[in-house]
C-alpha cells in the first residue's frame, strides 16, 4: 500500500511540463546531432600554434593602412554601396506596394482571387537571399553595383510586399467602407482611405529593411556586385590584411551611421 | 481636366509636394549614376541570349540520383551549420546579456549605478555591437583564412554575429519589463543568478524563447549564404553549379532551398506558438 502523493501538480501544467521537456529534448538531439555530423576543425583552435599563428593573424590587421590614394577608393566604393542599399530599397518599395495590392483583401466583400498566386510569389522572392539573387543576376546584367541593387530589390520587395500586405489588411476598413459606399473607385479608395493609415507603418517597416539593406550591400561584392564588399574579397584575396582593415572599419562606420539615421527619423515620425 | 475643376477642388498641398517630388528626383541623380544604373543592358541581343539559353537550362531540374544524394547532405549540413552555430551564440550571448543588464545591478539599487560596473556594461554593449556590425559572410571570409574551407568557418561565423544579436536583444527584453520583482529580491539579499532565474526568467521566457526560435530561422537562411565563400553546404554547391553553367543543378538547388526556408518559417512560426 503506498501513500497517496502529497503534492501533484495540476493536469494541465504536468502536460505543458512534459511538452516543454519533449521540445528541450528534441532541441538537444538537434544540437548533437549537428555537432556529430559536422566535420568542426576544433584542432585548429585548440593547439598553442594554432593560437600563435591566429595572434599573428590578427596581428597583420594593424595598423590599417591609410594611403591618400587607397582611402578615395575605399569612400567611392562606400558610397556606391550606400547607394546600392538607398536605391534598393526604394525599389523594393514599388514593388512591394505593386505586389502587396493584389496580395491584399480590402474589404470584407473583396473576392481577392488574385491573393494566394501573388502571395506565392512574395513568398518565393522573399526566401531567396540577397546574394543569391544577385548571384543569379550578374548573368544577364553583369559584374557591378547594378546587378547587387537589382537583387536587393528583388528579396527586400518580397518582404515589403508581404509586410505591406498585412498592413493594409489589418487597418481599420471604416474610412474605406464609407468611400465606397459613394461609390467611388478602388484606386482612390486606396490613394485616399488605406494608404493614410498605413503610412507611418510603411515607412517605419522600409527604414527598418534599410538598416538590413546597408548590411547585406556591404557584402555583396564579394559575389562581385560592386561596392566594399568586392574590394574586401579582392584586397583579402591578396592577403593584404592592412587594407582589408581600412575597409572593415569603412564598413562598421557606414553601418552604424545608418542605423543612427534610420533611429532617428523613425523617432521624428513615431 | 482636373485643373480646369473649381479652386475648391484643387489639391491645397500640390505646391508641396510639387517640391518634394523636385527634391526626391534630384537626390535620386546620384544614387541612379553610382550603382551604374542601366537596365537596358538585359536588352541587349548578346546578354538576352546568354540570358535566354541560361534561363532555359533551368528546365528540367536535375533529378539524377547520385545528385540528389549530394543535395540532401549538403541541406542537412546547412541545417547542421545553423543549429551548432546557434549552439555556441547562445553559449556566447547569455552571459553576456545577464552580465550588461541594468536591471540586474545591485549597485543601481541605491540611486546610481557605480562606476566601474557602469563602465563593464557600457563597454560590453559595445562589444556586442562589433559582434553584429561585421556581416557574418566577412566573419567567414577571416575563418576561412585561419581555418580552411569547410563547416567550421560558417559554424563560428555564426556564432559570433548571432552572439552579438542574441545577446543585445535579450538585454533589451530583460530590461524592457517590469523590474520591481528582480530588485525586490536583490534588496532582500538575493543574488544577482536568483534574481534572473526567479524574477527575471519566468516573466520573459516567452518572448526569449520566440527570438531565438526566429534567430535560428534566419541563420538557415544565412548559412546557406555562407557557402559562398566556401563554408560547405548548399551555397557552395549552388556557385559550383553557377559557375558550370548548370541551370538544371541550379534549379534543383534553388528549390530545394525554397522549400527548406518555407519549412524553417512554418516550424518556427508553430514554435513561437506553442511557446506563447
Amino acid at each position: 500500500m503506498t501513500p497517496p502523493p502529497r503534492f501533484a501538480l495540476p493536469a494541465a501544467q504536468r502536460a505543458a511540463r512534459r511538452r516543454v521537456g519533449l521540445l528541450l529534448a528534441a532541441l538537444a538531439a538537434l544540437v548533437v546531432a549537428s555537432f556529430a555530423t559536422l566535420d568542426l576543425q576544433w584542432r585548429a583552435f585548440a593547439s598553442l600554434d594554432a593560437l600563435r599563428a591566429m595572434a599573428a593573424f590578427v596581428g597583420e590587421f594593424f595598423p590599417p593602412y591609410t594611403g591618400a590614394d587607397f582611402l578615395q577608393r575605399v569612400a567611392l566604393a562606400a558610397w556606391q554601396t550606400l547607394a546600392m542599399s538607398a536605391l534598393g530599397t526604394l525599389l523594393a518599395v514599388g514593388l512591394g506596394l505593386l505586389l502587396a495590392l493584389p496580395a491584399s483583401r480590402m474589404h470584407a466583400g473583396d473576392p481577392a482571387r488574385a491573393r494566394l498566386p501573388t502571395r506565392l510569389v512574395l513568398n518565393v522572392l522573399r526566401s531567396v537571399p540577397e546574394l543569391v539573387w544577385a548571384a543569379l543576376l550578374l548573368i544577364s546584367a553583369g559584374l557591378g553595383p547594378f546587378a547587387g541593387t537589382l537583387a536587393l530589390a528583388l528579396h527586400t520587395g518580397g518582404v515589403l510586399g508581404r509586410l505591406f500586405a498585412e498592413a493594409i489588411e489589418n487597418a481599420p476598413g471604416g474610412p474605406g467602407d464609407a468611400l465606397r459606399a459613394q461609390g467611388v473607385g478602388k484606386a482612390r479608395v486606396f490613394a485616399w482611405a488605406a494608404l493614410p493609415q498605413v503610412l507611418p507603418q510603411l515607412v517605419s517597416y522600409t527604414l527598418y529593411r534599410w538598416e538590413i539593406n546597408i548590411r547585406a550591400a556591404a557584402v555583396m561584392g564579394i559575389v562581385g556586385a560592386g561596392g566594399l564588399g568586392q574590394l574586401l574579397s579582392f584586397h583579402m584575396g591578396l592577403f593584404h590584411m592592412d587594407k582589408t582593415a581600412t575597409i572593415l572599419a569603412a564598413m562598421l562606420v557606414l553601418v552604424i551611421a545608418v542605423d543612427a539615421l534610420s533611429d532617428a527619423l523613425r523617432r521624428r515620425l513615431g | 481636366m482636373a485643373t480646369a475643376a473649381s479652386p475648391a477642388l484643387r489639391d491645397p498641398a500640390w505646391l508641396p509636394r510639387l517640391g518634394w517630388i523636385v527634391v526626391g528626383l534630384v537626390l535620386l541623380w546620384p544614387l541612379l549614376q553610382a550603382t551604374e544604373f542601366r537596365p537596358w543592358v538585359f536588352v541587349q541581343p548578346d546578354n538576352l541570349r546568354v540570358s535566354a539559353q541560361f534561363i532555359g537550362s533551368f528546365v528540367p531540374p536535375a533529378t539524377d540520383g547520385e545528385f540528389l544524394a549530394l543535395i540532401a547532405r549538403e541541406t542537412w549540413r546547412t541545417v547542421a551549420i545553423a543549429t551548432a552555430g546557434m549552439a555556441l551564440a547562445l553559449l556566447l550571448a547569455v552571459p553576456m546579456a545577464l552580465a550588461a543588464t541594468r536591471v540586474l545591478s545591485v549597485s543601481a539599487l541605491g540611486g546610481r549605478m557605480a562606476r566601474a560596473p557602469f563602465w563593464l556594461r557600457q563597454m560590453l554593449r559595445w562589444l556586442l555591437i562589433v559582434l553584429r556590425s561585421v556581416p557574418e559572410l566577412v566573419w567567414a571570409l577571416v575563418f576561412v583564412r585561419v581555418v580552411g574551407l569547410g563547416p567550421t568557418a560558417g559554424v563560428l561565423a555564426i556564432a559570433l554575429t548571432y552572439a552579438g544579436m542574441l545577446g543585445k536583444v535579450y538585454a533589451e527584453i530583460l530590461e524592457s519589463g517590469d523590474p520591481h520583482p528582480a530588485q525586490t529580491l536583490l534588496r532582500n539579499g538575493g543574488s544577482r543568478l536568483q534574481a534572473f532565474f526567479y524574477a527575471l526568467l519566468p516573466g520573459n521566457a516567452a518572448e526569449l524563447s520566440s527570438y531565438t526560435v526566429y534567430r535560428w530561422e534566419c541563420a538557415i537562411r544565412s548559412s546557406v549564404v555562407l557557402g559562398f565563400v566556401g563554408a560547405g553546404g548548399l551555397g557552395q554547391q549552388l556557385i559550383v553549379s553557377l559557375r558550370m553553367f548548370e541551370g538544371g543543378e541550379v534549379a534543383t538547388i534553388l528549390l530545394v532551398f525554397v522549400l527548406l526556408v518555407a519549412l524553417a518559417d512554418r516550424l518556427s512560426a508553430a514554435l513561437r506558438r506553442a511557446i506563447a
